[in-house]
């Protein structure tokens, strides 16, 4: 049975490299805005606003007066722990060792002595989580950017991440190896502590989608220039001089 | 040496003179003390426990006294800066610093109890950057870049980067799309902006 439950696995690998071949021939862009699906991503936007004004916002309300700091602070660390089989397997596939061995040792250490991750002590002696996803090592592996996505429910991301994404969730070895149901143990921490960032967050939030002049176009800017950075894109051509203008007078 | 070569070679050096600004006349320890400054101004004001209106006010001051503010003014029109007019631009730098200080300055809040500390500068194409790290309660650090130039004759930030955040690149955006919605119009922006962020 085991297997079997391992076959589509790499079938989904395998198309990811695929469909990501494909897009490495479209336009590799490392600064400015790729966006050919414009207008359908402003439908998922909407609908995601929608999403987040009528409930997410109001229950991550509810949940975070409701629940102390105290305890969302132990579900967000509990979530978050439970996300280190897969950057470490992420690692791996990157070939980053070194950093493969400290999300290790986090794991281990946080799961004996955090109480199964809901404490943090590993952080406290320098092993800080370096969070991992496919969609980063598809860049390590040389797949492009590709187009600009918006996700419904997730919301922004690109063709690329799309793919890492679906392989992370598919491949995440926490649920490939649980049994059922604490395999889903960790989408439901996922989901309660989603509630716990938007409430933590929830000025950034509400000045990114209820207060800029067009929240599309913001959160596409915000996601682009984030996730370039993550991945350690540090081409001069990222940076703005604002003087480019003033040099062409001399 | 001919005439004529001698009067292009002095012409190229008399060109080099007359472009101080254009050679790297700041340096590594010159940029990062003016992140200092401005870290322990903002430090100063958290500090202070002050209600967030006078922080904003605080705040404007802080920006006006260490960021090139025209220039990043300037910057977010894009194209239209260069249709509009002297006075136009003066009005719209005042709107857009007033804006600026509201919209960021009545975060401050979340940085108490917080700290800012430098790393190291670089030099990149014709400016520094200053890397600096943020570690606020309850956060995991992260990094907070400024981009130092003395191109206005003294040494300013003309962007901050906040885990690769610009405020320039993400205000660009903003007013590009309220200069949309409003047909290009400079002065309605302008109105607009003084009652925004």
């Amino acid at each position: 049975m085991p297997v079997f439950h391992r076959i589509p696995h790499v079938l989904v690998l395998l198309s990811a490299l695929a469909v990501t071949a494909c897009a490495s021939d479209s336009a590799v862009s490392s600064k400015g805005v790729y966006d050919p699906h414009e207008a359908e991503n402003r439908g998922t936007h909407q609908f995601n606003k929608d999403v987040d004004t009528y409930v997410v916002s109001p229950l991550s309300d509810g949940y975070g007066t409701a629940i102390p700091e105290g305890v969302r602070d132990g579900v967000s660390r509990f979530s978050s722990h439970l996300g280190l089989p897969n950057d470490i397997f992420n690692n791996l596939f990157q070939g980053e060792l070194d950093t493969a061995a400290q999300n290790t040792g986090r794991f281990l250490l946080n799961t004996v002595v955090g109480f199964g991750g809901v404490f943090d002590p590993a952080s406290d002696i320098g092993l800080e989580r370096v969070q991992a996803d496919f969609g980063q090592t598809l860049h390590v592996w040389g797949a492009a950017e590709g187009p600009y996505v918006e996700m419904p429910f997730f919301g922004p991301s690109t063709s690329r991440d799309v793919v890492g994404f679906g392989v992370d969730l598919v491949l995440d070895p926490f649920f490939v190896v649980a049994r059922d149901p604490q395999r889903y143990i960790g989408a439901v921490a996922y989901i309660v502590d989603s509630f716990g960032k938007r409430y933590k967050y929830d000025a950034t939030i509400d000045s990114i989608l209820y207060e800029s002049e067009d929240s599309y176009v913001q959160a596409r800017s915000l996601y682009l220039q984030n996730r370039r950075y993550e991945l350690g894109l540090d081409a001069t051509d990222l940076y703005v001089d604002v003087y480019e203008d003033l040099y062409e007078d001399f | 040496m001919n005439r004529r070569g001698f009067l292009v070679s002095g012409m190229a050096s008399a060109a080099i003179f007359a472009l101080p600004n254009v050679a790297l006349a700041l340096n590594e320890s010159q940029a990062s003390a003016l992140v200092q400054k401005v870290v322990n101004d903002i430090n100063k004001v958290i500090a202070s426990g002050k209600s967030v209106s006078s922080m904003i006010r605080d705040f404007e001051k802080i920006f006006v006294k260490y960021a090139d503010v025209p220039n990043i003014a300037r910057s977010t029109l894009g194209v239209s800066a260069r249709s509009a007019s002297k006075s136009q631009l003066n009005a719209y730098t005042k709107a857009f610093q007033g804006y600026l200080s509201r919209k960021y300055g009545k975060r401050f809040e979340e940085f108490k109890g917080g700290e800012i500390i430098i790393k190291d500068a670089r030099p990149l194409k014709r400016f520094y950057e200053v890397r600096t790290q943020a570690k606020l309660k309850g956060q995991s650090p992260f990094d907070v870049n400024f981009m130092v130039s003395d191109k206005t004759g003294r040494a300013k930030f003309f962007d901050m980067k906040i885990e690769g955040i610009s405020l320039l690149v993400t205000e660009r955006e903003e007013i590009g799309a309220m200069l949309d919605k409003r047909n290009g119009n400079i002065d309605l922006l302008i109105k607009d902006l003084k009652k925004s962020g």
